[in-house]
This record gives structure tokens, C-alpha cells and sequence, in this order.
């Protein structure tokens, strides 16, 4: 929980600052009838960066890092307003979509596990030939979708909580119990702490590995559904770009060591919420498009300084008596570099 | 590509059968022009690729195509070849605006004209470019600005505005906005009390919308720099429990198929047109200076703006 606290103390700040500049930035109201208001925007535009993150989270955790999530986001957009443009199933054309991804991240765990290439170039593959397939199902075009429906997944309601929000609830929920109740955490944790000795000690290394880049893209594929559902069309070009980086940036926020290992589902959640309630806050505060991009990169530098160990323990130190000794330090730095 | 090329080849000696011989230029009669095209990303780029291809069919001009698919290094790949191949001109739409004097130089060298379409360069040396087609977006944006002062010529309180800009640092974003505010700049009821990018994207546009509707409880009117994002906003206002097009007023730029339709329902107030179909205008200046006869440097698209009684009638006739 400790390790929690700093990506807290960030958003928390975010938020108020927020409610500086928009007195009423917290006020929840029903509108329309569903829930309407500036929180529940961040949840809402959130939830596709949450569920990125979460299999990116598992991913990393496996020592290993997934390039080709947003790829996967545009194919299955793409291929879900296909389908439903051609004849309207909604149903199937959301199972086939996400046949497809997992399939994608089969090949993916594939090449991990199975052939032995190193993860950021066998996903850099998908990375650059996915967004092209997205284009040649879309044909180079916006498909544009009329199913109400379909509209659900992603802009829809339920007893007046918007869809994706519960959705994300429900991937979270299994996947904490699926990684905290059971044995696979530990397996994953083992895998990406030293992935011959997790062998080695009777662990199936290569399917665990394998499992995780299938859940990563089927987590995406879910977010793919979401983006193209909220805005009722599909755009191969657009849907999704760089939502790797943001994901693989949550799942640092979170306090997950890119070099594989411990893991946290909540930090990582955390950290999606902290890059969604910026890029609101960046909207509402009327920060110049020009300059977008340099506060965001300032926010994110503090927050990754705040959160290291080391940085800490050197303007602390400075600021108040020697108290934290080295060796200490330097084993966190460890965990969260 | 090769069976366009083929049938264009097929009309052009039909055309010549038939002895009707209109403009035909060069030596031995027959003009092949070798065009680099950026890509299939957007509807109206596809749009604007159709209308280049059947306009070099109709005006018997061979033609070779290729994409870029958005990558610079790509589209100088082709030009490169087409100089090989000694095409009598080339055509194209410059991915980005910089690096392009090399390539250029070495199509001059080769005395092979070049025209520019859609998008511009920014090279110094304007004799390597024989002329740019292209929309006129600062005008756009005026356009724009023109048609919301006339809505509120008679309005005495001030006008809400909330802007939607294109991709930061596009062409069509700096002139759409800069046209804009050259027009409402002059009559201060007019305040544009927030613009940010949407980046082009429905996505984006909605995003940014919901974050605009809830920070500025007043808006009057929305400029968006293309339709997509306009779409995007327009879920945006509905979901906020207010009418597109009656609360809060929606200006657009580009008209493609969807922005078109939405118009036409009442969900946007005023389109202008960004015309893909270049094409019958290309073929014409590529016949003009394969005879070596003067062209402007700078030919604007011939286009229109669309009021939602225009775009019901415009709609079924729309090719894109």
C-alpha cells in the first residue's frame, strides 16, 4: 500500500487543481438521465487507457513489454463497425473482433515465448504491420456504424454508470482475483523475476508467457470495442496511436518495475487515472495546444522524480537530518526504476 | 495501378482513333505523369486519389501512381523512379513541408516539371516548382468567420466561441484558425473562450467537447477545423443534454459524406467545402506546362460552403 501512496498524493493534487481553476469540477449530477460531470469524464475516457494498462501491467511484469496494443485497439475497431455495417450483428461481430486479438496476441506470445525474439521487436512487428491491417479491413476509410447497440460498449449506460467504467470494474475484478487469489500472480511474478530458474523449479514459463500477451491484446481489443463504440465509428489511422506509451507510462506510475517482477494492478489503475485526469485537466484549464505536450512532459518527469527513492532521499536529506540509510534506498530504487 | 495505367493507355488510343486530338501536348502527342500521393488515411484523401485517377483517364493522360503511405522517404522513392523513367510530368502531395530540394533539384536537372497539390513546400527556391493547387485555407477559415458574423450581425450580447483545432502545427490547423479570427477579430461581441486541438479525430473531438462543456457552462457557437472532430462534438453536446446545431450553433470545414449527412439532418449549421476532387484542374495545368506554357504559381481549388437547405439537395450527388 506504501507504494501507492505517492501516485495518489499526484492525482490528488491534479484533481485539485482542477478545482482552482473549475469551482465546480467535483459536482456530479444527473443528466439526460445518467450520471454526468467532469469525474465521471476521466472514468469514462479513461477506461480504454485502464484496460490497456492492466494487460500491459501483466505483460511487464513477465520481463517482457507489449508494442502492439494500440495496433491491436484500430483492428478491432475496425473490425467490429465492419461487421456491423455489412449485416448489423452486433454480437458476433464483438466476439469475432476479439477472436482476433487474442489470436493477435497469440502470435505475439508466440514469437516471445515460442521462438525466443526479444519482446519489444516481436511486438514492434505487430506495432507497424497492425495498423496497416487496420487500414485494409477499414479500406483507408472512417467506417461510420448506426447500431444503438453497439453504441452500449462504449457511450452507453447502466443504471446510469456509463458501460466502459463497469466493464473495466468487471476486467479488474477478475484479473486481481485470477493474479491475487490463485497462483498465476506468483507464477507471473517468478517468470519475469528469472524465467529459466521459474523453469527450471516446475513452472510452465513459456505458456504463462504466452497467456499474458493473449490477455494484453484481448484487454486491448476490449479497449478498441470501447473507443470505436464511443464516437459510433472506426478509424484505422487514428484509433488508438500511442496508447502503448501511455499504458507502458501508467503501468511505470503504478510502481511496476519494467525489468519484470512485483507488479500492482492498483498502481497501475492509479497511474492510468493520473494520465487521463492530466490530459482533462490540460482541456478545462486552457493550456495552448502549442504547449500541450511540454506540461504534460513537465507533470510526468515530477511525478516520476517524486516517486523515486533515490530523488527523494537526496532533496529530503538535504531538506532534514540523515535518517534513511543507503542500502535501503537503494534496494527500492531497484524495484521501481 | 498497373490496370488503371492500362486502361487509361486503352482510352488514350481510343481517343486518338477518333482523331479528336484536344490538347494533347509534347512531341509525339501522349503526356505520362508520374503522381506521389500521400496515402489512404482519411476518406477525402481516397477521394482526391479517385478524382486524380479518372480525370487522367478522361483527359488521355498516362499516369503512374503510387503511395506514399504517409512516409516522406517513400513519396521521394517514387519521384526518384519517375525521373528514371523520364515521365513528361510529376505530380504531388508533399507529406510533410521540409526536405524536399534535393529530389526537386534533381527533377529540374532531368527537365521534368513538377506540380505541387493539396499541401506545399517550404523550399526557398520557388523555380523548382512550376505551380501548387491547392485549397486556400486561411479562406476557409474566413469563409467560416464571414458566415457567423452575418448569423449574429443583429446579436447585441456577446458570442460564446469554442474553437477545435486541427493536428498543432498542421497547415490547415494555423490557417483555418488564423482566417477565422481575421474575420471575428474585428467586432469584439465575438470571444473565443476556448480552443484546443482535437487532432483531426472524432475521438479527440469528443473528448475535448465534453471537457469544454463542462468547464464553460456557456457556449454558443462551435468552430471545428474538419468534420470528424465536429462529429465527435456533436455526440459530445447530445450527451450534455443540449441540441447540436439549435443550443449551441456548429461551424465545420472539409464536407465529407458524414459531415454532409449531419448537416443535412440540422446537427451543424454551415459546412465549408475542402475539395478532394483536384483532379480535372491537375490534368489541365499538367497539359499546360508539358507545353512549356505559363501557369500561375499558385492555383486555389475551386470550392463552395454548404448551408444545411444546400447540403439536402448536394447530398445524393456527392461522390465522397
Amino acid at each position: 500500500m506504501k507504494r501507492l501512496l505517492w501516485p495518489l498524493l499526484v492525482l490528488a493534487a491534479l484533481l485539485a487543481v482542477n478545482l482552482f481553476f473549475t469551482p465546480s469540477f467535483f459536482s456530479v449530477e444527473m443528466k439526460e438521465g445518467h450520471l454526468y460531470g467532469s469525474l465521471i469524464d476521466i472514468l469514462r475516457f479513461g477506461a480504454p487507457l485502464i484496460l490497456v494498462s492492466l494487460g500491459m501491467t501483466l505483460v511487464i511484469a513477465t520481463g517482457g513489454i507489449d508494442l502492439s496494443v494500440g495496433s491491436v485497439v484500430a483492428i478491432s475497431g475496425a473490425l467490429a463497425c465492419l461487421r456491423i455495417s455489412e449485416d448489423g450483428g452486433v454480437f458476433s461481430a464483438v466476439v469475432l473482433a476479439l477472436g482476433l486479438c487474442v489470436l493477435l496476441g497469440l502470435w505475439n506470445g508466440f514469437l516471445v515465448a515460442g521462438v525466443g525474439i526479444q519482446p519489444i521487436i516481436a511486438t514492434l512487428i505487430l506495432m507497424v504491420a497492425g495498423r496497416g491491417l487496420a487500414q485494409l479491413i477499414a479500406d483507408g476509410q472512417i467506417i461510420t456504424v448506426n447500431s444503438p447497440s453497439y453504441k452500449v460498449i462504449g457511450g452507453g449506460y447502466l443504471l446510469t454508470v456509463p458501460f466502459g467504467i463497469l466493464l473495466v470494474l468487471v476486467v479488474l475484478g477478475v484479473t486481481a482475483f485470477l493474479t491475487r487469489r490463485l497462483a498465476l500472480g506468483v507464477l507471473i511474478e517468478s517468470v519475469g523475476g528469472n524465467a529459466e530458474a521459474s523453469r527450471l523449479a516446475g513452472i510452465r514459463s513459456r505458456g504463462i508467457v504466452i497467456t499474458v500477451y493473449a490477455f494484453a491484446a484481448l484487454c486491448a481489443g476490449v479497449a478498441g470495442l470501447m473507443i470505436s463504440s464511443n464516437v459510433s465509428s472506426a478509424d484505422g489511422n487514428n484509433a488508438g496511436l500511442w496508447i502503448e506509451l501511455d499504458a507502458i507510462l501508467a503501468v511505470v506510475i503504478g510502481g511496476t518495475s519494467l525489468a519484470g517482477g512485483r507488479f500492482s494492478l492498483g498502481g497501475t489503475v492509479l497511474g492510468a487515472l493520473i494520465i487521463q485526469t492530466l490530459t482533462t485537466t490540460i482541456y478545462s484549464v486552457g493550456v495552448p495546444p502549442e504547449t500541450t505536450l511540454l506540461v504534460k512532459a513537465l507533470v510526468v518527469a515530477a511525478v516520476c522524480l517524486v516517486q523515486s527513492p533515490k530523488f527523494r532521499d537526496k532533496v529530503f536529506r538535504r531538506a532534514g537530518p540523515r535518517s534513511s540509510p543507503r542500502p535501503a534506498a537503494e534496494e527500492k530504487v531497484r524495484v521501481t526504476a | 495501378m498497373l490496370v488503371v495505367a492500362g486502361l487509361a493507355a486503352a482510352t488514350l488510343t481510343a481517343c486518338g482513333g477518333s482523331g479528336g486530338g484536344s490538347g494533347s501536348g509534347g512531341g509525339d502527342g501522349s503526356i505520362t505523369m508520374g503522381f506521389a500521393q500521400v496515402g489512404a488515411e482519411s476518406g477525402w484523401r481516397t477521394a482526391n486519389t479517385k478524382s486524380v485517377q479518372e480525370s487522367a483517364k478522361a483527359a488521355g493522360i498516362t499516369l503512374k501512381f503510387s503511395d506514399a503511405q504517409q512516409k516522406q522517404e517513400n513519396q521521394i522513392k517514387a519521384i526518384r523512379s519517375y525521373i528514371q523513367q523520364k515521365v513528361d510530368v510529376i505530380a504531388f502531395s508533399p507529406v510533410v513541408e521540409s526536405g524536399w530540394d534535393t529530389v526537386l533539384k534533381e527533377a529540374k536537372n532531368a527537365k521534368i516539371p513538377v506540380i505541387l497539390t493539396d499541401r506545399a513546400v517550404d523550399s526557398k527556391d520557388t523555380s523548382l516548382y512550376k505551380t501548387f493547387l491547392g485549397s486556400d485555407f486561411v479562406e476557409e477559415g474566413r469563409k467560416a468567420g464571414k458566415w457567423l458574423v452575418e448569423q449574429y450581425k443583429d446579436a447585441k450580447d456577446p458570442v460564446n466561441i469554442v474553437e477545435l483545432q486541427g493536428t498543432t502545427g498542421s497547415a490547415p490547423a494555423n490557417d483555418r484558425k488564423a482566417g477565422f479570427q481575421e474575420i471575428i477579430g474585428a467586432d469584439p461581441k465575438f470571444k473565443i473562450i476556448a480552443s484546443q486541438t482535437g487532432d483531426f479525430t472524432r475521438a479527440k473531438g469528443k473528448e475535448v467537447m465534453e471537457a469544454f462543456l463542462k468547464a464553460n457552462p456557456d457556449i454558443d457557437v462551435l468552430y471545428a477545423h474538419n468534420d470528424d472532430m465536429g462529429l465527435g462534438a456533436i455526440e459530445a453536446i447530445e450527451g450534455a443534454g443540449k441540441v447540436p446545431g439549435k443550443d449551441i450553433k456548429i461551424i465545420t470545414v472539409d464536407a465529407v459524406h458524414d459531415g454532409m449527412q449531419a448537416l443535412a439532418d440540422g446537427k451543424i449549421n454551415y459546412i465549408v467545402e475542402c475539395s478532394p476532387l483536384l483532379g480535372p484542374q491537375l490534368m489541365d495545368l499538367a497539359k499546360k506546362v508539358v507545353k512549356n506554357e505559363s501557369v500561375p504559381a499558385r492555383v486555389v481549388t475551386e470550392e463552395t460552403t454548404f448551408t444545411q437547405e444546400q447540403a439536402k439537395t448536394a447530398l445524393p450527388s456527392r461522390k465522397y
